[in-house]
């Protein structure tokens, strides 16, 4: 035995185990890992306020949506009759960092929760590349609740309903809400906030009724081919961010209206990253709190019973079914992930000749954390795989590709976990994990602003995978919505021919 | 670190997004409503509803790649036996073996999901669109309930009350006026004594400088003791007062027959009218009080459970009902205290001497009541022969007369279960014309 007192002894908790538990936590993760965190807040809620908080998509402030009060009557109805777990935890990236840890917990499990969220996630918040590029971890609270707040008044001065118009529309495409790639000037919250009362104040005082009873300009002659070209330079096209092309062009939302485009836009891309790296940011969680808890265990702090309840929850956690087992439900993402790093420890400290062959760099190289660090850093989903999945945990794992061709009535295993499939496998998971082939690529190409103000949008299909038809009609039509004018969507494969042709209008009362 | 207990925060953060839901929603569950009204044991007309909503009416769309067709390629784990080059036979419908489901958070799969109305809910949603004909009678002597209000501050109180806000403000006014030394003029004072009595090498101007400051210290000492911080006069307490609050009040007179004729069957369908409009009137009025008079060839007025259950025989005459309400009436509730309402169900039988007795005391009632509803039950067996107006029961025809004179009255025939509901609509239905 170490050192060390336990720190608790039975599943009973209160605030000074909690307390005393933080501190040894932390005491491991800043001065034996070296993690570098955001300051902690950890609050304390009941399994009710847990549901509360999942249907706003674990937001504590979020504004009001009839779609978050369906997710609420799901996931409780799904809690009420077992079908469902809570989660033990939601994590935030704030600054400072909040975690939820529910109040039903056992003390192991509030230690648990509290290595892999207050100190893995928050962690990996801090470090990855792509939440330092995208995400604004001082400003978002505040931007959250601007947005509640500037939502509930419009509410107020136009009603629910033309709120929901504009919310239901601008969700249905959140997903192509986002900048893939960055160009535009990052977004800064808090300035955000800023702009638009800045706006809504300047328009106050400006404001001159006077205006309203000049003669509309009519309807401007048409342009000529040289003018069309210069207006779709000046309009950015192709656009890929179907949301940012709408507020900024849409001829006829109101400028609140934008502004409510605006935050749904801000929302998605606050969120972008979390959908790149679920499966690193999980694999790092679960690689912190399972090196804390052993370690916990090793300086005598906690007893073989928690150790041994922490076990059987972190087996769960990572368990992964195989393909034909009737659980099997897709790659669990805390599994790989954990399984990941777990391998990358075992290459950096203990070697194979394989491991040499393949991954030089890192083999053998001695400094556990550095490496690891590095690669939460500097990596996201699919760029991980591409560069750390070895042939021994291919094998471990156990992993193969399965080809499905259209016209063919078989699946064909087109590569195993072999000499000579390893490169297949490694690379079909990689475009399994890129956001680049997992969603649709739809991006705005034309529009035409001399004639019926059409949108013209392109969906490049990869692989002549099509779009969900149901969906992709009801989202077109949002879409019209928000335009103004009729929209289009041309499918168009690989080789330019178009696949498909999907029209909608806007609805006619206004 | 920080820890927060968040567990006493006010619950039900996501009531409002939960209403949002059921008005999206609303077309689904105002139908579940109303089917379930008929199917409904007479016990339970108010309790919870369990609604099943289509997935498809509270869809929301995303554009997402549609889980069959084209060139797609899966990962899997745990391999057993294939090597590469094997073929598997696809399962059908497709898509079974890759990771199908991902990427679609409302999951195509789900056909609709169940939602669970509160009694509240399911009364808003039962009693949408209804409203009473002619609640003016508001100004009432007897019943006035009393409602707290804030009133002020004032300068004595329970210390719950305290106003913690503006006993600091007094606080500070008085501070500042009686010039209480600040804290920091005080330390700011002390610095400056200690630097000059640090040093041994003062001049004659600096010693005079220093007894002078001593002094003055002294003086803010004793001004900082004899004024207080705090002090019991600064204290204010938040106010509150009883404020009366006219209660609108509503009696509810139930009139049946109970004759031989009226079967279990039909006294069924009269109690199920007779306890919606009880519900609807108890979320119009806060309070509301039941008479409840049945009748046979006499009248009596009893209490619930003799009215619904117990039998009579004998004749009908439905005068002595009416006459029965208007005693009651002028015993109990003078009508311009009152909101009076009536409804009568009867199979529309009466003594043909009592037609003449019977109009005219509805004659008399009708302008006492806020609104009058007569249905009329009948069995199967009677829907062909009644359907058409023409053909139409004692009741029926006499008060068909007075329809014309009196805009707060109305009638309708009941025949099922079913009827029950839309009848009722019909007769509250906003904006409603005498029918």
């Amino acid at each position: 035995m170490g050192q060390h007192e336990l720190l608790f002894q039975g599943a009973a908790w209160d605030f000074s185990t909690i307390q005393r538990t933080f501190a040894a936590i932390e005491d491991i993760a800043v001065n034996e890992l070296g993690l570098d965190t955001y300051p902690n807040q950890i609050e304390l809620i009941s399994s009710e306020q847990m549901l509360d908080a999942y249907s706003s998509i674990g937001m504590p402030i979020f504004y009001n949506h009839w779609s978050f009060g369906k997710h609420f009557a799901r996931d409780e109805k799904a809690y009420r009759k077992g079908y469902a777990g809570l989660a033990y935890e939601i994590v935030i990236n704030s600054n400072p960092c909040i975690s939820y840890i529910m109040e039903d917990n056992t003390m192991t499990m509030q230690a648990l929760v509290m290595a892999h969220a207050a100190f893995g996630h928050n962690h990996f918040f801090k470090n990855n590349y792509l939440f330092k590029e995208w995400t604004d971890a001082d400003g978002i609270l505040d931007y959250l609740s601007f947005a509640k707040a500037y939502v509930a008044r419009c509410e107020e001065k136009h009603g629910v309903p033309a709120v929901e118009r504009i919310l239901d529309a601008a969700h249905a495409l959140m997903d192509q809400g986002v900048d893939r790639y960055s160009r535009r000037s990052r977004p800064r919250l808090a300035d955000e906030k800023k702009r638009a009362e800045m706006r809504l104040a300047h328009r106050q005082e400006t404001f001159n009724d006077l205006w309203r009873t000049l003669p509309q300009k009519k309807e401007a002659a048409s342009l000529s081919d040289g003018e069309i070209d210069a207006r779709r330079a000046a309009l950015g096209l192709p656009e890929e961010n179907l949301l940012y092309f709408i507020e900024k062009f849409s001829p006829r939302l109101k400028d609140w209206e934008r502004e409510l485009v605006r935050i749904v836009r801000n929302v998605a891309q606050y969120f972008y990253p979390q959908r790149q790296t679920k499966m690193m940011n999980e694999g790092c969680a679960t690689y912190v709190h399972y090196r804390i808890m052993n370690r916990l265990y090793d300086r005598g702090q906690i007893g073989e019973g928690a150790i041994l309840e922490f076990l059987s929850s972190h087996a769960n956690v990572v368990f992964q079914p195989d393909f034909d087992d009737p659980r099997y439900s897709g790659i669990n993402p805390y599994a790989l992930g954990f399984e990941m790093m777990r391998d990358i420890e075992r290459i950096v400290s203990a070697p194979t000749d394989e491991d040499r062959a393949v991954m030089p760099a890192i083999a053998g190289q001695g400094d556990v954390m550095g490496v690891l660090k590095n690669a939460w850093a500097e990596y996201r989903d699919d760029s991980f795989i591409a560069q750390y999945l070895s042939p021994h945990l291919m094998r471990k794992m156990r992993l193969f590709k399965l080809a499905d061709r259209p016209d063919d009535p078989h699946y064909l295993v087109d590569s195993i976990h072999d000499e000579r499939g390893y490169d297949g496998v490694r690379r079909a998971l990689v475009r399994q994990y890129d956001p680049g082939f997992r969603e649709p690529n739809i991006e705005v190409t034309d529009v035409d602003l001399s004639g019926d103000r059409r949108l013209v949008l392109t969906h490049r299909m990869s692989n002549g995978v099509p779009l969900s038809e149901d969906n992709a009609k009801a989202s077109l039509n949002y879409i019209a919505e928000l335009w103004g004018y009729a929209a289009h969507l041309n499918g168009i494969d690989a080789d330019g021919t178009t696949r498909y042709h999907l029209e909608a209008g806007p609805t006619e009362a206004r | 670190m920080n820890i927060i207990d968040r567990r006493p925060n006010p619950k039900g953060k996501s009531h409002t997004n939960r209403q949002r839901f059921i008005r999206v929603a609303k077309e689904t569950i105002r139908e579940a409503v109303k089917r379930s009204i008929k199917d409904r044991a007479l016990g339970d007309v108010d309790s919870k509803e369990v609604v099943d909503i289509p997935m498809k009416r509270i869809n929301e769309p995303r554009f997402h790649h549609s889980a069959q067709g084209g060139e797609r390629d899966h990962v899997l784990p745990g391999n057993k036996e294939y090597v590469a080059g094997d073929a598997l036979p696809k399962p059908r419908g497709g898509g079974g073996g890759g990771g199908g489901r991902e990427g679609s958070p409302d999951g195509e799969g789900e056909d609709s999901f169940q939602f669970t109305l509160s009694r509240e809910e399911y009364l808003d949603v039962l009693f949408e669109e209804l409203e009473l004909p002619d609640m003016a009678k508001t100004h009432l002597k007897e019943t006035m309930g009393f409602r707290t209000t804030r009133a002020g501050f004032s300068a004595t109180g329970a210390p719950n009350n305290l106003s913690l806000l503006r006993t600091m403000r007094k606080s500070f006014a008085r501070r500042i006026s009686l010039g209480r030394p600040k804290l920091a003029e005080m330390a700011a004072m002390d610095s400056a004594i200690a630097g000059l009595a640090d040093r041994s090498d003062r001049s004659p101007e600096e010693e005079d400088n220093l007894i002078e400051l001593r002094a003055e210290r002294e003086n803010k000492v004793r001004r900082l003791k004899r004024i207080a911080y705090i002090d019991p006069v600064d204290l204010r307490y938040n106010r509150f007062e009883p404020t009366p609050k006219p209660m609108a009040q509503a009696v509810m007179f139930c009139l049946m027959d109970v004759s031989g004729s009226m079967t279990e069957q039909m006294k069924d369908l009269a109690k199920r009218f007779f306890l919606l409009l009880h519900l609807f009137l108890s979320r119009k009025y806060e309070k509301i009080e039941v008479v409840f008079i049945r009748h046979t060839s006499e009248a009596r007025e009893v209490d619930e459970e003799t009215f619904f259950r117990s039998r009579e025989t004998g004749g009908t005459v439905v005068s002595t009902a009416l006459a029965e309400m208007q005693r009651v009436i002028t015993e109990r509730y003078p009508p311009e205290d009152w909101n009076i309402y009536a409804a009568q169900a009867s199979d529309g039988d009466n003594f043909s001497s009592d037609r003449a007795a019977c109009l005219r005391l509805l004659d008399q009632l009708l302008p006492l009541c806020q609104y009058f509803a007569y249905i009329e039950v009948l069995d199967e067996q009677a829907v062909d022969i009644f359907r058409d107006d023409n053909n139409a029961s004692v009741l029926w025809r006499d008060y068909k007369t007075a329809l014309e004179s009196h805009a707060n009255f109305a009638m309708k025939r009941v025949f099922s279960k079913a009827d029950i509901f839309p009848v009722f609509h019909q007769l509250f239905a906003k904006g409603r014309k005498a029918a």
